[in-house]
């Protein structure tokens, strides 16, 4: 088989399983076992990203997946733990409503997802064209699991994931946006996280939990 | 060159109240930094004034006649605002709701915040723009969470959320407008997220693309322009913040946001040919009037009141430029040049008055006329001036969007007319008992700086009756860029 070919063929795979984390996602309870999760989906984009810089020749995209490597493989989900070791919320689960109907919703938003993904992969010339839907797919999952969430740290992974859904979709139909824009988009996560390292303890402070269902003050009657 | 300047003097200030922001002088200095950007602006202003447009370093930064005066007005309501925090933060550190501590956030923060949104207004690049919106956002949650209270928390958190994903859906719309503008100019530079270079080729992309970032730029700047339902988190950062900023947040955040997809809404018009994006504004821009119209009637505290009236009258802006044509885009613009204004001096206000009663409860501020005829008069004026009476500016706008409405389309006007009526009874029945009335509360520590109160009212005045013809030629050449 052609190599060329054999990365295209990865490339799916890879794709497929950051598929498969999404949905791992959405079904566990433990706070641990999500930032694992979170930190394998970064590996997976680390792969796929690197072996789309080599199949395309691109320098660009080399630092793109070494800025990938350190911000979501190493970095943020390191901070996580400690961060919820520091809170002494590790072994913390929630109970969540109703897994199997979360599973059917989401599965109806991959569907959704690879519909509205279907023009933009027709008119793309990248070799990871047709991941394009699963990138719009890993966005709207995480966005479900920010919705059906009630604690804060849960959410900010959500969010975490949703980030790195939308890394998938750039680098997937046009390799990437400039580096100056990656770069600024990743100085904005990283600070957007610190942001929210300090919120936790602010709202356990004032909260003593970071249940956010304690948070109905500002409700309209 | 003054571009840099423009950009570097807040980011300076920011540095510099960092290291000195506990100082007794530093609100001081916070004011000294808005006017120094301010000056830097008005020269600015003066350059495109007599050479037109600007497009400078390597053409990522550029000014034209549609973000011109949204920089001068940022630059104006940033120092006024500033002048009004003075004596209002003092007060509330005497109260003892803040330590030095906070007061340096506050300050460097707000210097921050000013930064990012010249860089959101100031940059031709639609990458830059989104990374300065997300700055924008950054720098402003912490200042909604300042006082540390349970509300503010949680207002803080549901603005964190709220417009971080609503941000990220608008990244995936970027995404989508890079990757069909990279099949025609390339990837070479960065003339593909180049707004200009964008406009000049709008015409050849591919339309269902740009039709699809649309709807994700529009949702995720739409939920910081406040556009209903993706409002939720408004009134709350308005009610619970520190005042100065819910002035900032109000006058000058909601503007920008809506700058930004106004920008968005050229390009996608100018490639589906159809006035799809239009009608898409329209729909967002009535709903939310009507039900932030509505929502007015429930409110006890009187910031959130007016942050459900800037929902309002961002959805009437909104509308105003979804309708499009030379017309209803210049009264479009106006009315975001006077709300600005209009509201931040209102702000000012209610946040005195709020600090009079000791109690930001509607039910609890009585006679302001009587304890500070200032006060009093700034708020009953302030608020007959957002209602749209005449001559006040609001009203020379809302009259235009009106007229317009009726000719093109006429099933538009009875729901206009349901906000616009149902506002003015529900803010004029909750004011007005609170300007007169008895009251015996005694008078503020600190004489409040309420110069810029009257400065804005009579600016919006002047609007009214007359608008300077430099801003006027401004606001028919960004009413023409814009079209539709």
């Amino acid at each position: 088989m052609h190599p060329s070919h054999v990365i295209a063929e990865l490339l799916k795979l890879l794709a497929a399983s950051l598929l498969l984390i999404s949905f791992a996602m959405l079904s566990r309870r433990r706070t641990q076992r999500l930032i694992t999760l979170f930190a394998w989906q970064g590996s997976v984009l680390f792969i796929s990203t690197l072996l789309v810089a080599y199949s395309a020749g691109l320098t660009e995209l080399y630092y793109s997946a070494a800025l990938t490597l350190l911000l979501k493989v190493i970095a943020l989900p390191w901070i996580l733990h400690r961060l919820i070791q520091r809170l002494g919320a590790q072994w913390d689960s929630e109970t969540l409503v109703n897994i199997p109907t979360t599973m059917l919703v989401g599965l109806g938003l991959v569907i959704f997802a690879f519909g509205l993904a279907q023009p933009i992969s027709r008119m793309a010339t990248t070799i990871t064209r047709n991941t394009i839907g699963i990138a719009l797919a890993v966005i709207f999952l995480a966005f479900l699991m920010m919705i059906t969430r009630r604690k804060a740290i849960t959410q900010v992974i959500g969010f975490l994931a949703m980030e790195n859904g939308l890394f998938f979709a750039a680098t997937s139909a046009t390799y990437g946006m400039p580096m100056v824009i990656e770069l600024g988009i990743a100085l904005d996560l990283l600070v957007g996280f610190f942001i929210l390292g300090i919120f936790f303890f602010q709202i356990r402070e004032q909260f003593d939990s970071l249940d956010l269902s304690n948070m109905e003050a500002l409700k309209e009657d | 060159m003054v571009i840099l300047v423009a950009l570097g003097l807040p980011l300076l200030g920011a540095l510099l109240l960092a290291l000195f922001g506990a100082r007794h002088y530093a609100a001081e200095l916070n004011a000294a930094m808005s006017f120094a950007t301010l000056v830097a602006v008005i020269f600015l202003v003066l350059r495109v004034l007599r050479h037109g447009s600007i497009l400078a370093l390597h053409e990522q930064f550029f000014v034209d006649s549609f973000n011109v005066f949204l920089v001068a007005l940022t630059a104006f309501v940033g120092f006024t605002t500033s002048l009004f925090s003075r004596p209002y933060m003092r007060i509330e550190e005497q109260r003892g709701r803040l330590s030095p501590q906070r007061l340096r956030l506050y300050h460097s923060m707000y210097q921050l915040f000013m930064a990012a949104m010249f860089l959101a207004l100031l940059t031709n690049n639609m990458g830059l723009l989104w990374v300065a919106m997300e700055a924008a956002t950054l720098s402003t949650v912490l200042l909604v969470s300042l006082y540390r209270t349970r509300a503010s928390l949680e207002a803080a958190w549901k603005y964190f959320i709220l417009c971080g994903v609503g941000i990220a859906q608008a990244l995936f719309g970027t995404i989508l407008l890079y990757f069909a503008a990279e099949h025609i100019l390339g990837r070479q530079g960065m003339t593909a997220l180049l707004w200009t270079h964008l406009n000049a080729v709008k015409g050849q992309l591919e339309p269902r693309v740009l039709g699809l970032a649309f709807v994700f730029l529009l949702v995720g700047y739409g939920t910081k322009v406040g556009l209903a339902p993706l409002h939720n988190w408004l009134p709350d950062a308005h009610a619970e913040g520190p005042t100065p900023v819910s002035a900032v947040l109000s006058g000058l955040l909601l503007n920008v946001a809506l700058y930004a997809v106004i920008r968005c809404k050229v390009l996608v018009e100018g490639s589906i040919g159809s006035y799809l994006p239009g009608h898409m504004l329209m729909g967002f821009g009535l709903l939310s009037a009507v039900l932030g119209a509505f929502f007015l009637w429930r409110q006890r505290d009187i910031k959130r009141l007016f942050g459900y009236s800037s929902i309002e009258h961002m959805g009437i802006i909104t509308f105003a430029f979804g309708i499009g044509g030379p017309i209803a885009n210049f009264a479009a613009l106006l009315h975001m040049t006077v709300h600005s204004l209009t509201k931040s001096s209102i702000f000012f206000t209610a946040g005195h008055a709020s600090q009079t009663a000791h109690t930001q409860q509607m039910d609890g501020i009585r006679g302001l006329v009587g304890i500070s005829p200032t006060i009093g008069w700034g708020l009953m004026l302030g608020s007959l001036a957002i209602l749209g009476m005449p001559p006040f500016g609001v009203f020379a706008s809302e009259f235009l969007i009106l007229t317009t409405a009726m000719r093109e389309h006429p099933w538009t006007t009875p729901f206009l007319l349901i906000a616009l009526g149902v506002a003015f009874a529900a803010i004029f029945r909750k004011v007005q008992p609170m300007v007169f009335g008895e009251s015996d509360a005694p008078p503020l520590p600190h004489s409040p700086a309420l110069v810029p109160v009257f400065i804005h009212l009579a600016m919006v005045l002047m609007l009214g009756v007359y608008i300077p013809f430099a801003l006027a030629e401004w606001y028919r050449a960004a009413a023409r860029l814009i079209g539709g």
